[in-house]
């Protein structure tokens, strides 16, 4: 394989790894958002509970 | 059993990504004149299309929520315009690094290339305004607004390559030029995971949309209590 050649194929790479880490970069975003709804859940039902005590 | 049909989703979109993978890199020939990169259009195209489809579906959705006032219309408006993003960013960054190898430079203030990432940004303006504005209806409102007025560009990226002269390829599945059979199956092969992939993703966060109204209404009515 000369030089042009190789070239290519490491831009190929760097393409196909480009578009798999934005999809998962959202992936790891939409997790996060999930654990951070749960914990705001957790918040309100408690502020919840508190305030129906008083 | 919403889970399970998501993982296997998933699973399924990820063993078809890398058996595609596979089959580019092994089964398929270098296309004459531009060598291995040519094969970043099999993903670059489809991201394309994902893109868009989300951006129609984002329209309808705006529609839908000025005639109903339903908010769900309005999550589904913010999944299918984060997603839209998402692929939108895969296909801008893949194209630049074609356009690195092919073209010698990594952008040029081509018809193509602007329309599309002014698109972009206009979506990427959509989810600005979104948190700009703390009343749902309002917002929603405001947003489907937005959408509706966003999808005006995306004709004009569309068909730009058309219309005006660009160092952008022409189409070569809908147009005057042809591609080869073999090309044109992986192609399309390789949008169907990244389909599934999107609806994964939408279903996601329009039901992380959904909680987060609810959680927005119990709150709500906690300080009232």
């Amino acid at each position: 394989m000369n030089d042009a050649a190789a070239r290519n194929f490491t831009y190929l790479a760097y393409g196909l790894i480009t578009a798999w880490a934005i999809l998962l970069i959202y992936a790891m975003t939409l997790a996060a958002r999930g654990r951070s709804l749960a914990r705001q859940l957790d918040n309100v039902k408690r502020m919840m509970e508190d305030r129906e005590k008083k | 059993m919403r889970k399970h049909i998501l993982l296997a989703g998933g699973i399924l979109a990820a063993l078809l990504l890398t058996r595609n993978i596979w089959v580019m890199l092994t089964g398929l020939p270098d296309e004459a004149f531009q060598g291995a990169i040519f094969r970043i259009i099999f993903f670059h195209v489809p991201a394309a299309f994902t893109c868009f489809l989300c951006f129609l579906a984002s329209l309808i959705a705006g529609l839908a929520y000025l005639k109903t006032r339903n908010l769900n219309y309005d999550a589904f408006g913010v999944a299918v315009t984060e997603v839209g993003l998402a692929f939108g960013a895969v296909n801008l960054l893949t194209g630049m690094i074609w356009a690195r190898i092919i073209w010698g430079i990594w952008w040029t203030w081509d018809w193509r290339l602007t329309s599309m990432l002014i698109c972009w940004l206009l979506y990427a303006g959509y989810l600005v305004l979104r948190r700009a504005i703390e009343e749902p209806t309002e917002r929603a409102r405001m947003s489907a607004v937005m959408s509706i007025l966003n999808f005006s560009v995306v004709p004009f990226v569309f068909f730009s390559i058309k219309w005006f002269r660009t160092q952008h390829p022409q189409p070569v599945l809908f147009g005057d030029g042809k591609m080869d059979a073999g090309y044109r199956a992986m192609l399309y092969g390789n949008w169907v995971p990244l389909l599934i992939v999107a609806a994964i993703f939408i279903t996601i966060r329009f039901v992380q949309e959904k909680q987060q109204r609810e959680i927005d209404a119990l709150r709500r009515e906690a300080h009232m209590i």
